[in-house]
């Protein structure tokens, strides 16, 4: 426990992720979910319900000690709609950049403004980035897919149509695996994707507080999105929180998108109906947006699954109607945004301005051989190194980490100490600092001489953690640091009780008081005789003389 | 010369016994489906190439190109009170600085462009960036976009001085040119009547030499019909042959950019200039550019007895029935006989889905329409008329802006890709296309060229079709299933029927397998300049110039 605790507070202070992930009051997790209250709910929950596992769609087989999938004899069917804004260097169909935060209608020309006589022309990179994703999600592709035009008016849509994919998207029919984190119970998941497809954004609109008048802001106007539509197969507010956070840990594998979900990068709307334990129609659907941490997906998740039983117990089931609900953070609860009216008719056909997108054998092999490892296959690779799946799990989730631990490994960093140094000193030192792993000046090369020099014995594990600072803010390598600044361990025993004898004799009266009894002042000499040592000394070998010596007959 | 004389007397050649003239018999039905002989003049000479000819007066400087321009802008001047064929012309100042610089070219001994000091018109929904564009419509009133349709960059580039924006119906939407929101366009061989659509702006304005070429769009024959009704030439090129950006889009799938000139070579030449692909239109072709001008410039047909010997010509059976004025008819059985007497092996084809490219056109450009048109929604540009409320905007605008038979389109669209009704309509218009697309692949397997009218009648009185769309839209039967097909074709004019004071020119339309343009101008040419005492000039400008001024 103490471990996890350690971990949990250092790691979760690791300067690698956005930093909307840490606002939670303690941050009793590293990787997604941070709010300890959340956690202690769902640990609660759980311990009243035990016996989910029959309802487990997805696999069965599964244990479910972890979080509760039925409550009051109910259970929830959550989908979730994935908007990822993918980082290209121009928009999906002109050549306009796009950067968040960018002055309004500064990045906008007449095509994303949808003048006259101006024609979308396909970005190539989008293509690239679907099949990728498309490939790590383990879908079919589409080797000839078509755009589509979505039809409906509103100020920031320019050309009163979006273009999207409607009935042959890129990508159809995968899957993604995860790992639950322990914190939550753990246990590993399968969730199905139904689809991937490409689209453009719309513009902003930006209301006036007194509704009086609203601005149009088009810069991210025909900006490229993919949207991934998951089977409806979560249960619980955590599943949900989880599926995304592995959305966003993939995108960001695949280099495909920042996966922000402040800035809006990645958006998902939660599709929630619940149904009677046993039943197998699904009950009415409510969507759920403007939740922009995974935090508040997981809370915004179980209070409209509490939400909608609650009604179903008080016998008010006919009161939950289709509609699109906001999460409102402030308040912790879902409002109603809209209420649906029918079924909207988007009169989608295929857009004419854009020729089919034809993919063919060879490019996609050539896309499958560059993608990096997905996050689940590192994790198993990482569980078969022998590392606990608290270690993996804080490994995976940023690539760059994961890769940096790879590279001290294969440079001949043991395994767990390679993990422990990641996990504690160098993720406390990029959080102070706000730095990427990348950016920091400690290689993985340094990193495992530093490892291995200790195993060894050269330095000190002490000596280790101080030039690791140095090494990690300056650079440079471990031997000639060891060399320049005489750090190698004294591990010669007449050298060392030579160190022992002049503290013992310098402290006449502590020795006395050791000897009538008061041994905690051990420590006392040891300390002062490490420092004699500039902290070289080995400490076992110098705890041991220490104690033979205050202990032998006077 | 082969057939001189032909369409004068088409009933005597037909007493001559091949089979072709066998199976020609039965349309020839009454007395008054004789094609009337032009009054002009008893004996004139072939049309010639106004840009040729304007090439070589500047170069040799036996013309400046200022003293061009500014007998064109005298004719703008004089003949735009009773024609109209401009939404705006462009100020003369501008015209005459441009003509002057290309004499200051010549004058230093520079290069000059195939285009220098050729007045262009171009049809205001085609985007030119120094002037308004306004497709016709009132939503786009006083709209100048921020750039120039990539045609209209290439034809300046080649030095062609843009004179003004022809009138259109509105967004391309009609064949009378009735249908701009501004105003009507006559038709300058009848002033009572109009000048076909919706390229009618385009069409009246090299018919009354007003500009020397000019860029037509043709969606469902809009191009073509006019041409056929001014008695000019008017060529749609492959679907994706010339880019559409700029073009201000009707339906997407069908809209292609056309041109017009008063001789074969004058559209060759103009088409050589906006052909290519566009790396700004996505559905426009990598296809190989073929030289549409110099084979038939360098190259003197009319001395050989046969120039087309061999072509194998189809003459679609279903565009010779009914609905088609007997007079018209006549005009392209004589005008067949005329292509075999230069060689051609002409047979009668038979398109069975021929009859339903008209609804599964007017379907198909609906729908797309219905989308096009939703960008104008008055937010960004236009007008827009002042609401309290986002829907009222809209609505209030669009009611505004848009003519009824836009609104129309725009209603019949929007039905026709609805939920439940998709697959009867738009899906359903998409396989007859299919359909469409094979039968013409299939006529043009064992046929070089496939010839039918180029619209059922000559120019209709303005009023007569404003109040029937349907009779309207029947009109453009033998020229929407070439847009659907994607095929290229040329409009010619090939004799005259009664009407006017001196007769009403007729088109004959050469449909050519895709990327085929090049034999349907060389064919185009040799029977333009083969065919005898036909002077398409209209009596207006005959009056006013005397009938050898300005060919």
């Amino acid at each position: 426990m103490t471990l996890v605790c350690f971990r949990g507070v250092k790691a979760n202070t690791f300067g690698l992720f956005p930093a909307h992930l840490f606002r939670g009051k303690t941050g009793a997790l590293f990787c997604t979910l941070t709010h300890s209250g959340a956690k202690n709910k769902i640990r609660s929950e759980s311990l009243q319900t035990q016996t989910a596992s029959s309802l487990n769609k997805v696999n069965p087989a599964q244990t479910r000690k972890e979080s509760r999938r039925t409550t009051h004899g109910f259970e929830a069917v959550i989908g979730i709609e994935t908007h990822v804004q993918l980082s290209t260097t121009t928009k999906a169909f002109c050549n306009c950049p796009y950067s968040y935060g960018s002055l309004p209608n500064t990045t906008i020309c007449p095509v994303c403004m949808g003048h006259p006589g101006t024609l979308p022309v396909l970005n190539s990179k989008i293509v690239e980035f679907a099949v990728k994703l498309g490939l790590a999600l383990n879908c079919k592709l589409f080797m000839s897919s078509k755009f589509d035009r979505k039809q409906y008016f509103y100020p920031d849509l320019p050309k009163g149509y979006q273009i999207s994919q409607f009935d042959i998207p890129i990508a159809t029919g995968g899957y993604v695996d995860l790992d639950i984190p322990l914190e939550f119970g753990g246990g590993h998941r399968k969730f199905g994707i139904t689809r991937v497809h490409m689209e453009e954004d719309a513009g902003k609109s930006i209301h006036s507080e007194n509704q009086s008048y609203s601005q149009v802001d088009l810069n991210r106007a025909g900006v490229p999105l993919l949207e991934i539509v998951s089977e409806p197969d979560m249960r619980t507010g955590v599943e949900a929180a989880e599926y995304a956070a592995e959305m966003q840990r993939l995108v960001r594998y695949m280099g495909i998108s920042n996966g922000n979900m402040q800035e809006g990068s990645m958006r998902c709307d939660v599709n929630i109906s619940v149904r009677p334990v046993g039943q197998s129609e699904f009950g009415t659907k409510v969507e759920i947006k403007n939740m922009n941490s995974f935090n508040a997906m997981n809370r915004a998740v179980d209070f409209e699954i509490s939400r909608q039983v609650n009604l179903h117990n008080q016998g008010q089931g006919n009161q939950i109607v289709q509609e699109t609900r906001l999460w409102d953070d402030g308040s912790q609860k879902t409002i109603t945004m809209r209420k649906k009216e029918g079924l909207s008719d988007y009169r989608y056909f295929p857009e004419p301005d854009l020729p089919e997108v034809v993919i063919t054998e060879e490019y996609v092999n050539g896309l499958r051989a560059s993608l990096p490892e997905i996050p689940e296959l590192k994790r198993r690779r990482f569980e078969q190194m022998g590392l606990n799946m608290q270690d993996v799990l804080f490994l995976t989730n940023d690539i760059n980490v994961a890769n940096f631990f790879d590279s001290t490994v294969e440079k001949g960093g043991d395994i767990k100490q390679t993990a422990n140094w990641i996990m504690s000193d160098i993720a406390a030192y990029l959080k102070s600092s706000q730095l990427l792993i990348t950016e920091m000046k400690l290689t993985s090369e340094e990193l495992a001489v530093l490892i291995s020099s200790i195993k060894s014995g050269v330095i000190s594990g002490k000596i280790g953690k101080e030039i690791l600072f140095e090494l990690m803010s300056k650079g440079g390598s471990v031997k000639s640091m060891i060399k320049e600044k005489d750090l190698v361990q004294i591990t010669d025993p007449s050298a060392i009780e030579a160190l022992v004898n002049k503290v013992i004799n310098n402290n006449p009266k502590q020795l006395e008081q050791y000897r009538g009894g008061k041994t905690k002042l051990q420590g006392y000499f040891a300390g002062q005789a490490m420092k004699e040592s500039k902290g070289k000394a080995n400490p076992i070998l110098l705890n041991k003389l220490l104690l033979e010596k205050l202990n032998a007959k006077p | 010369m082969p057939s001189a004389s032909l369409l004068q007397n088409p009933r005597i050649l037909l007493t001559s016994q091949t089979p072709f003239h066998r199976n020609l018999r039965h349309h020839i039905h009454t007395p008054n489906a004789l094609p009337l002989q032009a009054p002009l003049s008893v004996t004139t000479s072939p049309p010639k190439s106004s840009i040729l000819e304007i090439q070589k007066s500047i170069l040799s400087q036996t013309q400046k190109a200022s003293d061009i321009a500014s007998e064109y802008l005298a004719r703008i001047r004089q003949m735009e009170p009773r024609i109209q064929s401009f939404l705006h012309v462009a100020e003369e100042e501008k015209v005459m600085r441009e003509a002057e610089k290309v004499d200051m070219k010549v004058e230093r001994g520079e290069e000059i462009g195939p285009l220098a000091g050729v007045l262009v018109g171009v049809k205001d929904n085609i985007c030119t960036k120094d002037m308004p564009s306004t497709a016709g419509s009132k939503i786009l009133e006083g709209y100048r976009p921020a750039f120039d349709a990539t045609a209209v960059r290439k034809m300046k580039k080649l030095g062609a001085i843009i004179v003004g924006k022809t009138n259109l119906d509105e967004f391309g939407m009609g064949s009378t040119t009735e249908g701009s929101g501004f105003h009507g366009t006559a038709n300058p061989w009848d002033l009572s009547r109009v000048p076909g659509g919706s390229s009618g702006g385009s069409a009246a304005a090299v018919s009354a030499r007003q500009c020397v070429v000019s860029l037509g769009s043709d969606t469902g024959g809009s191009v073509r019909q006019p041409a056929s009704f001014c008695g000019v030439v008017g060529i749609k090129p492959t679907y994706g042959r010339v880019s559409r950006f700029g073009l201000m889009a009707y339906a997407s799938s069908l809209d292609v950019i056309g041109c017009m000139g008063s001789s074969v070579i004058d559209a060759a030449i103009l088409l050589n200039a906006i052909s290519g692909h566009d790396k700004l239109d996505s559905t426009s072709s990598k296809h190989e550019i073929v030289d549409y001008a110099s084979d038939i410039i360098s190259k003197d047909f009319t001395n050989s007895s046969n120039p087309l010997k061999g072509l194998r010509v189809g003459m679609i059976k279903e565009t010779l029935g009914e609905g088609v004025d007997a007079a018209v008819t006549s005009s392209i059985q004589a005008s067949a006989l005329h292509l075999e007497a230069l060689g051609c092996v002409v047979t009668e084809v038979s398109l069975p889905s021929f009859s339903l490219g008209l609804p599964a056109y007017y379907v198909l450009a609906s729908s797309e329409s219905s989308s096009n048109l939703s960008r104008y929604d008055s937010v960004r540009y236009g007008n827009q008329i002042a609401a309290d409320e986002i829907t009222a905007l809209y609505g209030d605008s669009r009611a505004n802006g848009f003519g009824s038979e836009v609104k129309m389109r725009i209603l019949m669209g929007t039905y026709a890709l609805s939920a439940g009704y998709y697959d009867a309509y738009y899906k359903r218009a998409q396989r007859v296309r299919t359909l469409i697309k094979k039968s013409f692949k299939d006529a043009l397997d064992s046929n070089d060229i496939l010839i039918s009218p180029a619209a059922p009648s000559a120019a209709y009185r303005i009023g007569e079709k404003t109040n029937d769309a349907l009779a309207m839209y029947a009109g453009d039967i033998s020229t929407v299933n070439v847009n659907l097909a994607g095929l290229p074709a040329l409009v010619v004019p090939c004799g005259f029927v009664e009407g006017g004071t001196s007769g009403l020119p007729v088109g004959l339309q050469m449909i050519g397998a895709a990327f085929d343009e090049a034999k349907l101008l060389k064919v185009g040419h040799v029977f333009e300049q083969t065919l005898q005492n036909c002077k398409f000039v209209p009596p207006l400008l005959s009056e006013s110039y005397g009938s050898d001024s300005t060919q």
